[in-house]
């Protein structure tokens, strides 16, 4: 369907770059229908088209629908809507940049706007010939899916942890929901005696129809703990992208997400997971944890935990997700300690070890002995499909992951 | 008063309300007056979403209708209710006065006579004014049925009553819905209106803002006051003033007839800025005292 049918043909080669952009808007991850860029035409018909804000403008208010969009948005008009031989330079200075193996920061709605005008029918012209596919699309056939599922975070390619952190992205953590004593208003159900005769007393005594209940679900929060010390780099990073992904879900249950990092000191970033972008959310996080890449102290930051957040945020019976290889320098007796008082304050502990991938495990660390007794379910996170499986494990309610088979293996030790 | 002529236009008739808009919200306004779609204002609260519509209202001369949205609120305080009290009655005088056809009841009860017209259904009436401005406060407390709801009231302006039938606009009235983003609405809803995020206001503006709505404020003291509001939302807060407590803390500091900003005075006030106890026992005191020479730095001497 070409957007410009219905419109008289005044501007013909305007309402054509419209849609155009509107497509470059769609293939950086906004949500734009041919219908939006009919409403666009028509507001840029009426809205005049003679100051270049104005113009920015009324294409904002067809073309986003939600804050986290406005950046993206800015960006790319910034980008689509100049000279084309300026772009032609910014494209030729894209490139180099984009061949570069490490990954953008994490500042990057500028580099998904430009990722968006650069992928797909962009001129050859200026195509290098020893030029690396970047993008790896999503209709990537099912096996190299499937291989990145498996594949370990630490050997991951850029492009290929790009594409995991996309499989992340739509990962959920559904929680079945705790049964309360409450009761809450339903449709069906048992009837309500109280309600009913009150409603009956508002319409004079007449009695309509019962009222129902049903009993009421509680979800339970989550707490998130994760090591982001240099032995876990690359996993936290993307656990943290799940962890985002997680908050950000609506409607799967947890009431609440609570996120905080730890190496050598425990810092709390629920509040920047709160920010729908994810790479602004990681980047703010990162600004507020000061101790990425260093060494762990986990026996000292759960003290702090335990003493500073554990009855403000598990007060209402909290899953605890613990992330950590459990490599610590710290005293073995302290760990153990604070372990056990994490595990008596939360409804389930769980503990995701990344190091679970390698088949030879063997819970031979300090940290992991004092760790491995006080935790609910021990499970592996070094994967997608590995967090995927998260969601299955906690619908098992008495799910121990690999916990008794490790257990057994410390007792003949 | 008839709809503005342009972007220019709708800035200054806003101004003309004491209502100081950015060219980005004068031209979204324009847009949904001329396009006639409602108007989506997103934002932290305190940025003047709601204000928006109340000066519309004013500067074209039409009433305001507000409907303010709450969990729980459903189509019969939303739309439209039948007066059952009323209804009852008239059965009941009706049998005792041995009138009592089946059939005239039937038409009488659920005839205009009965109907009580909620925001919804009142915004669809005709007014002499011309088509009121109506306000969908907060639609994100809402349930998500009753965005399901909007969707036919704000894509047709009509809302049907099975008893009645299609109650239909003669002319749409203007709409606008506000919401401070406690949960995401529906890109459904959202697709009918026209986006707009509002912001916090720059120095300048915020400065003008304050001029217009706090007129008695001395110079001197609208400077400090907008630098040091601007300064504290730079830091990081739980949650960051607003354009309506600045008006609120001028307006506190003009009662206490400061001329300027102290360290004692910005402690004893700040109650009207910061309304979380983490914030303000963060601020207090030294952290205050440091924002305040920052911002007397950067204005200069008076």
């Amino acid at each position: 369907m070409t957007p410009a049918t219905d419109l008289p043909q005044t501007q013909p080669k305007l309402a054509e770059n419209i849609a155009h952009f509107a497509r470059a808007l769609r293939r950086a991850g906004l949500p734009i229908g041919p219908g939006r860029v009919i409403d666009a035409i028509r507001a840029v018909e009426a809205a005049g088209f003679t100051r270049r804000e104005d113009f920015f403008w009324t294409l904002y208010a067809v073309f986003v629908t939600r804050p986290e969009q406005r950046e993206v948005f800015a960006q790319l008009f910034r980008l689509f809507w100049r000279d084309p031989r300026e772009l032609q330079e910014l494209v030729a200075a894209t490139i180099p940049a984009l061949r570069q193996a490490e990954p953008s920061p994490p500042g990057a709605a500028e580099a998904r706007a430009a990722d968006a005008l650069l992928g797909g029918n962009w001129p050859e012209d200026n195509a290098d010939p020893d030029r690396p596919e970047i993008r790896l699309d999503a209709s990537d056939s099912a096996s190299t899916a499937e291989r990145i599922r498996t594949l370990d975070f630490d050997q991951m390619t850029n492009a290929e942890l790009a594409e995991a952190r996309r499989m992340i992205a739509r990962l959920t953590l559904p929680v079945p929901p705790l049964a309360t004593r409450r009761r809450a208003p339903a449709a069906i159900g048992r009837v309500d005696p109280a309600r009913t005769l009150r409603q009956a007393l508002r319409r004079g005594g007449e009695l309509q129809r019962p009222a129902r209940t049903k009993p009421k679900d509680r979800w339970p929060d989550l707490v998130v703990l994760c090591d982001i010390s240099g032995s876990m780099t690359r996993t936290s990073r993307m656990i943290l992208h799940f962890v985002h992904a997680v908050a950000q879900a609506r409607g799967q249950g947890w009431a609440r997400v609570h996120a905080f990092t730890f190496g050598t000191r425990l810092t709390n970033i629920t509040r920047h997971m709160r920010a729908r972008d994810v790479d602004a959310a990681l980047a703010a996080a990162g600004a507020e944890a000061q101790d990425w890449e260093g060494g762990t102290r986990i026996g000292n930051c759960l003290h702090d935990f335990n003493r500073d957040w554990s009855r403000r945020v598990m007060g209402q019976g909290a899953v605890v997700l613990l992330v950590t290889d459990g490599l610590d320098r710290g005293d073995p007796a302290r760990l153990a300690a604070e372990a056990e008082r994490l595990h008596l304050s939360a409804r389930r502990v769980i503990w995701l070890n990344p190091l679970l991938s390698f088949d030879g495990f063997a819970p031979k660390a300090r940290g992991i002995r004092a760790l491995l007794p006080h935790v609910d379910s021990f499970l592996a996170g070094h994967s997608v499909a590995s967090l995927d499986a998260l969601g299955a494990a906690l619908a098992r309610s008495g799910d121990m992951g690999e916990k008794p088979l490790h257990i057994s293996k410390l007792r003949r030790a | 008063m008839t709809l503005p002529a342009g972007i220019d236009d709708t800035q200054a008739m806003l101004a003309a309300q004491n209502y100081v808009a950015s060219r980005a919200l004068s031209t979204v306004t324009y847009l949904s007056l001329t396009l006639g779609r409602p108007l989506f204002l997103e934002g932290e609260a305190g940025t003047g979403k709601t204000e928006i519509a109340k000066t519309l209202a004013a500067a074209l001369g039409r009433d305001l209708i507000r409907l303010q949205c709450y969990e729980g609120l459903d189509a019969a305080s939303a739309a439209y209710d039948w007066n059952f009290s009323a209804q009852m009655i008239a059965i009941r005088t009706a049998e005792a006065a041995g009138t009592a056809d089946p059939e005239m009841l039937n038409r009488n009860l659920f005839g205009p006579d009965f109907l009580i017209e909620r925001p919804l259904l009142q915004a669809m009436r005709p007014h002499e004014a011309g088509p009121p401005v109506l306000l969908i406060d907060e639609v994100d407390r809402a349930d998500e049925p009753f965005e399901a709801y909007l969707l036919e009231a704000l894509s047709d302006f009509q809302i049907t009553i099975p008893e009645l039938g299609t109650i239909r606009a003669p002319e749409p009235p203007i709409v606008i819905l506000t919401s401070n983003r406690t949960r995401e609405i529906h890109d459904a809803l959202k697709r009918r209106c026209l986006y707009h995020w509002v912001d916090y206001p720059d120095f300048a503006r915020e400065m003008e803002i304050l001029r217009a709505r706090v007129p008695g404020a001395a110079d001197r003291l609208a400077q400090e006051v907008t630098a040091f509001v601007q300064a504290l939302r730079a830091t990081d807060l739980f949650k960051k003033p607003g354009v309506a407590e600045t008006i609120d803390w001028a307006r506190c500091l003009i009662a206490l007839d400061a001329v300027a900003l102290s360290p004692e005075l910005v402690s004893d006030t700040l109650g009207a800025l910061l309304k979380y106890q983490d914030d303000i026992a963060r601020i207090e005191g030294a952290e205050a005292t440091r924002i305040l020479n920052e911002v007397r730095s950067s204005l200069g001497p008076a």
